[in-house]
């Protein structure tokens, strides 16, 4: 068995905020994260998939395939984009990081070709905050 | 013998912000800015690196005192980005388009004012881990 990553990033906006409450609830829930006209990120995706490697290719997957897979179904998304407003995937839900590893984990599982098993998902928001995920 | 030497402090921010020329229609932005002018805003973690230069004081052996230093970065600077849409929550760049350029620019002249004249100072900005700015450029 091999667990095979791949990186990837985007920067985008977005705010921390419940709608169904005050501003005063959110700024006292989320402080600064709560500012009604956003702040924004630097976000790396680390993708790790499992498996053996082909005896033919000796690859695991192509990994440029990855790449592409990852960008057409995610970082094209999120990319430069309002992760509170522009994301299909994140309508009517909380744009928290863990939020957002679990939708990128359901559009990612859903679109790998079926001899490739999603191993884990890490989410760096900044470089000292970064939230897992292994489905 | 008087030796000069530089010093640094790290600091960094998160903010929203979008580029666009306001006289110009979406399509000349898009053209310009590309995905960068997305009226809905994106945003980075900005790292701001602060360096200092001059002769250290020869009975303290600093040339300033890197709390300190942090404390203006911190009160001047970092209170008013971190955290902010840059176009819409600064009277800084209300106006201004909020390239890494002008805010390393803005940042600079905020900086210089807080700061002993006879020290030197150059401010690097990380928009990304890639794309970055030095003011002044020599």
């Amino acid at each position: 068995m091999v667990f095979l990553t791949r990186i990837e990033h985007f920067n985008a906006a977005h705010k921390l905020y419940n709608p169904a409450w005050t501003r005063e609830k959110n700024e006292e829930v989320f402080g600064a994260c709560a500012n009604e006209n956003w702040h924004g990120h630097n976000y790396e995706l680390y993708v790790t998939v499992k498996g053996d490697p082909d005896p033919d290719t000796g690859f695991l997957y192509d990994v440029k395939k990855l790449s592409n897979i990852i960008k057409e179904r995610v970082t094209e998304k999120l990319d430069h984009k309002n992760l509170n407003e522009e994301v299909d995937f994140l309508k009517g839900k909380m744009c928290s990081t863990e939020n957002l590893i679990i939708g990128i984990w359901e559009e990612l599982n859903s679109h790998l070709p079926a001899t490739v098993k999603l191993h884990s998902l890490k989410l760096y928001e900044t470089a000292r905050i970064f939230v897992e995920y292994f489905g | 013998m008087e030796r000069k030497v530089a010093i640094f402090r790290k600091e960094h921010f998160n903010a929203a912000h979008r580029l666009f020329v306001p006289g110009w229609t979406d399509a000349q932005n898009f053209e310009k800015f590309g995905k960068c002018s997305n009226p809905h805003y994106h945003g980075h973690n900005y790292d701001l690196v602060v360096k200092v230069t001059g002769v250290p004081d020869a009975q303290t052996g600093y040339l300033i005192n890197l709390s300190d230093l942090s404390s203006i970065i911190q009160k001047h600077v970092l209170a008013k980005f971190d955290h902010k849409n840059l176009n819409l929550d600064t009277k800084e760049f209300a106006h201004l388009n909020p390239t890494a350029e002008n805010i390393v620019f803005v940042i600079y002249e905020i900086l210089r004012k807080e700061l002993d004249e006879a020290l030197g100072l150059t401010v690097r900005l990380y928009e990304t881990e890639r794309n970055f700015v030095e003011y002044p450029a020599n």
